[in-house]
């Protein structure tokens, strides 16, 4: 009896010895099913991307573990955040993110930070194009300024998904560059937003690509320019014989505003470089693949890529951004909230 | 004429061996995930998604949209004999249909949602077929205010035919409206009602509560009766199918009925659960045995199953056409579509043919093959009902806590959970009626959100709701169904004084 406890006892302390022996020899892997936090509804532009990667992994085996994705979408996606936050040292978790990492703890008051989150990686930014209905007369973006500023002081409907998000924001921005004054309307998804464009029910949109394309290759809307410094590398014709690339920028259209929307990876706190490492070539095998390819091609997205300390300081200077944006459009939440 | 060869062409391919073979697979996992409370159809079809990648797009989304059609059917099963409603629009199944088990007829009110579940889909297909590219520019009218006038109808008519005490019915319904308000307010952006606890982040959801009220409610109403689950007599044979659908013609009106109330909610897009409530209290009020609504009327049954169906299916449209999911369960089928390369929208049913067609064909297909698979089961299903219910109740209770629990994966649900059950035990006990608040937690926060969006863009002029023709018949509508009691009464008055 006692000899049986003894070796028990002993093989339990091998495996301990073996269990701490492993991470410092061999490179970290997931050993139980990821969690994909999506602090999005199902259907969005996050949860789409996520899915989409999602099909990649279980297509071209690039994990041993199952990735699952799950929405986390509760008040503003910090249901999601916070959830992340707090299982510190959990490595199989991560989450993509979306403007919502700057604009809900300072919209909402949340006690969060994405310094309480580790950076993985940058998959792509988004970018926002202005849209009318494709019945109005406006060819350009300076025309259709014109219009707004002739137009009775908020009468003219901007939609948007969400609201104090990034949509909203874009539209405060046009309000102060241009002097004009638009009455916001926020719905709950860019889809709905951009047939609420189609039927006329709102006169001015600023959809990502993804979200109106279908309506513009069907002729109801029309791009006017696109909120980036240049313009879309995609030079395939979508519509009326342009392409993303034809699309001007705003800011040759005298509109100088530039906004892009981060398509990221965190990790849960206090997450170990080689588990930081594993994640990051894990998304380059991703990048790779056709199938993310088509992706990047059918949003129009800017592909940018960047990991590690680049990352970092890209968030940080992005959330000094949004800190001064938000400012000024007072949508901060008030102290003691 | 084109619209019917496609068709035809899309049948050839729905009809493939492994598309059948896909279709059965669909079904019955449906089935089993509408069975489980909390594992909605949204929930599962999100799950099995990834399943679906390495098949071509037009298996994969047969598959999905048969696990659609498996879920609405078996949504039905646990609302009839346990009173847990699976998914949302199960609830008004309950009223009729759990009555009906407890007296002994299981197999007579499962055979009757079936039915007639499968007759509203098959309307509605019917429809898709013959009117998709009219039906999809309807949608378009849809703005805010007639969003909101949709809901504003479905709420009406249940104060107004609702054979309750209206006080009763609206103190329920703002308890509802209440506890819909709570979580992040979408138009401002601002949390509302969380006192701080980052839990009621997400406001109270729906599921959580249904599950509380209907099921644990129901087991401790039955507890305190002492244990005994009646019905446990039920005769449950073909002869009981059979049975059923010689009655089920006499039912036609309302059956048709509710087809059109459930297409056009489907379409609008204000989804099946509505749908099947405003379906449900009109069959109330206007069928010639409506006071024995509530207490195991086979047309209790029909009429929300019915629309349910109906609008489940529908629903499908505005998605493919317009890229816009008329329920949480298209949403996902929606973003299944993006991974496969297609993009909905106008141009779908112009450039990918094939997989339109395919997909309406493997409808109609799904529907006939989802009605045989669960009407074989039926007897498989009543007899759960012989097992005593002391037996029977813990393994209830069990799974109301995992549906519970899946929702969000959190525990603080569970008890959540609980809380509703008492609280569903004691509204009973008051004789308050329980449908009026869970039908303002689903629609609380959208009708609201309408209605802000609404005067945003009217710049805070109520004139909105009366701007067009399409809102102001919908109001009218909803006003004179608000005030029917009233009017019937007048009505009679008025012919009782020129007599």
């Amino acid at each position: 009896m006692k000899h049986t406890a003894q070796t028990a006892l002993g093989a339990i302390a091998a495996l301990c010895a073996v269990g701490i022996s492993v991470p410092a020899t061999a490179a970290w892997e997931p050993v139980r099913p990821v969690e994909f936090i999506v602090p999005a509804g199902t259907g969005g532009g996050a949860d789409q991307m996520a899915r989409t990667i999602q099909g990649i992994v279980t297509k071209h085996n690039l994990m041993k573990q199952p990735l699952v994705v799950i929405n986390k979408s509760g008040g503003a996606g910090g249901e999601g955040f916070l959830d992340l936050k707090t299982s510190g040292g959990n490595p199989h978790k991560i989450i993509i993110t979306l403007s919502n990492l700057f604009t809900t703890p300072l919209a909402t008051g949340i006690p969060f930070n994405w310094k309480d989150l580790t950076p993985v990686a940058m998959l792509a930014l988004d970018e926002f194009v202005l849209w009318v209905n494709a019945d109005k007369p406006y060819k350009t973006a300076k025309e259709y300024i014109e219009a707004v500023k002739a137009a009775p002081s908020g009468s003219m409907k901007m939609g948007g998904t969400g609201s104090k998000q990034e949509d909203q924001i874009i539209t405060v921005a046009v309000e102060k560059a241009t002097g004009s004054k638009f009455t916001y309307i926020p719905y709950k998804g860019g889809g709905e937003v951009a047939v609420q464009l189609v039927g006329n029910h709102v006169d001015s949109t600023v959809n990502n690509p993804i979200e109106a394309v279908a309506q513009w290759r069907g002729g109801k809307v029309r791009p006017l320019c696109v909120f980036d410094a240049q313009p879309m590398a995609y030079d395939e014709q979508i519509a009326d014989g342009k392409s993303w690339k034809d699309i001007p920028t705003c800011k040759s259209q005298g509109l100088d505003i530039e906004y892009l929307m981060l398509r990221g990876i965190f990790m849960s706190p206090r997450a170990t470089k080689d588990q930081v490492e594993y994640y990051v070539e894990l998304f380059k095998k991703v990048r790779a693949t056709p199938e993310w390819q088509d992706f990047m091609k059918s949003g129009a997205f800017n592909t940018t890529f960047l990991t590690g300390a680049d990352y970092a300081k890209w968030v940080e200077a992005e959330e000094k951004r949004h800190e001064a944006l938000m400012k000024d459009a007072g949508f901060l939440a008030s102290a003691g909230n | 004429m084109e619209e019917l060869v496609n068709l035809f062409h899309g049948f050839a391919v729905a009809l493939q061996p492994f598309n059948v073979m896909v279709m059965l697979v669909g079904i019955v996992l449906g089935v089993i995930i509408g069975v489980l409370p909390g594992l909605g159809g949204a929930n599962g079809v999100a799950i099995l998604l990834p399943l679906t990648f390495s098949m071509p797009p037009t298996s994969a989304i047969i598959m999905l949209s048969c696990i659609y059609w498996g879920a609405l059917f078996g949504g039905a099963i646990t609302s009839i004999l346990f009173n847990i409603p699976g998914e949302p629009w199960s609830v008004a199944t309950t009223f009729d249909g759990y009555p009906m088990a407890q007296k002994g007829k299981a197999g007579e009110a499962l055979t009757a949602a079936f039915t007639s579940s499968f007759v509203g889909a098959l309307f509605a297909v019917a429809m898709i077929t013959l009117v998709a590219p009219l039906v999809a520019s309807f949608a378009l009218q849809f703005g805010p205010a007639e969003k909101f006038a949709v809901y504003f109808l479905a709420f009406c008519s249940f104060v107004g035919l609702s054979k309750e005490p209206p006080f009763k019915t609206i103190a329920a319904m703002m308890v509802g409206f209440a506890l819909a308000a709570v979580g992040l307010d979408s138009i401002t952006g601002q949390l509302r009602l969380t006192f701080g606890f980052t839990e009621l982040l997400n406001g109270f959801d729906f599921l959580i509560a249904v599950i509380g009220l209907f099921g644990i409610g129901e087991i401790l109403l039955t507890m305190e009766e002492g244990l005994a689950f009646r019905g446990g007599t039920a005769k449950i044979n073909l002869r009981v199918v059979l049975q059923t659908w010689k009655e089920l013609p006499a039912y036609w009106v309302t059956s048709l009925r509710s087809c059109v109330i459930g297409c056009w909610m489907g379409i609008t897009p204000a989804g099946a659960t509505p749908a099947s409530f405003m379906s449900y209290g009109i069959a109330k009020r206007v069928a010639k045995n409506g006071s024995n609504f509530g207490k195991g009327e086979i047309e209790g049954v029909v009429a929300p199953e019915t629309a349910a169906h109906a609008a489940g299916t529908s629903a499908l449209l505005p998605m493919l056409s317009l890229g816009v999911p008329g329920s949480p369960t298209a949403a996902v089928l929606l973003g299944g579509l993006l991974i496969w390369g297609l993009q909905p929208g106008p141009m779908l049913f112009v450039e990918q043919k094939e997989f339109v067609w395919g997909l309406i064909a493997s409808m109609y297909l799904g529907n006939i093959v989802g009605l045989l698979v669960v009407l074989t089961c039926v007897p498989i299903f009543a007899a759960i009902l012989r097992v005593p219910f002391s037996i029977i109740a813990p393994l209830i209770l069990v799974l109301c806590a995992i549906g519970a629990y899946s929702v969000h994966s959190s525990t603080f649900d569970v008890m959540l959970m609980l809380v509703f059950g008492v609280i569903g035990y004691l509204l009973k006990k008051c004789n308050y009626p329980l449908a009026p608040l869970v039908l303002a937690i689903v629609l609380g926060d959208k009708a609201e959100e309408a209605f802000r969006q609404s005067l945003l863009g009217s710049q805070g002029s109520l004139g909105i709701f009366f701007s067009n023709t399409l809102v102001s018949t919908i109001m009218i509508l909803g006003l004179i169904a608000l005030f029917w009691s009233v009017i019937q009464q007048g009505y009679t008055r008025l012919r009782g004084a020129s007599a």
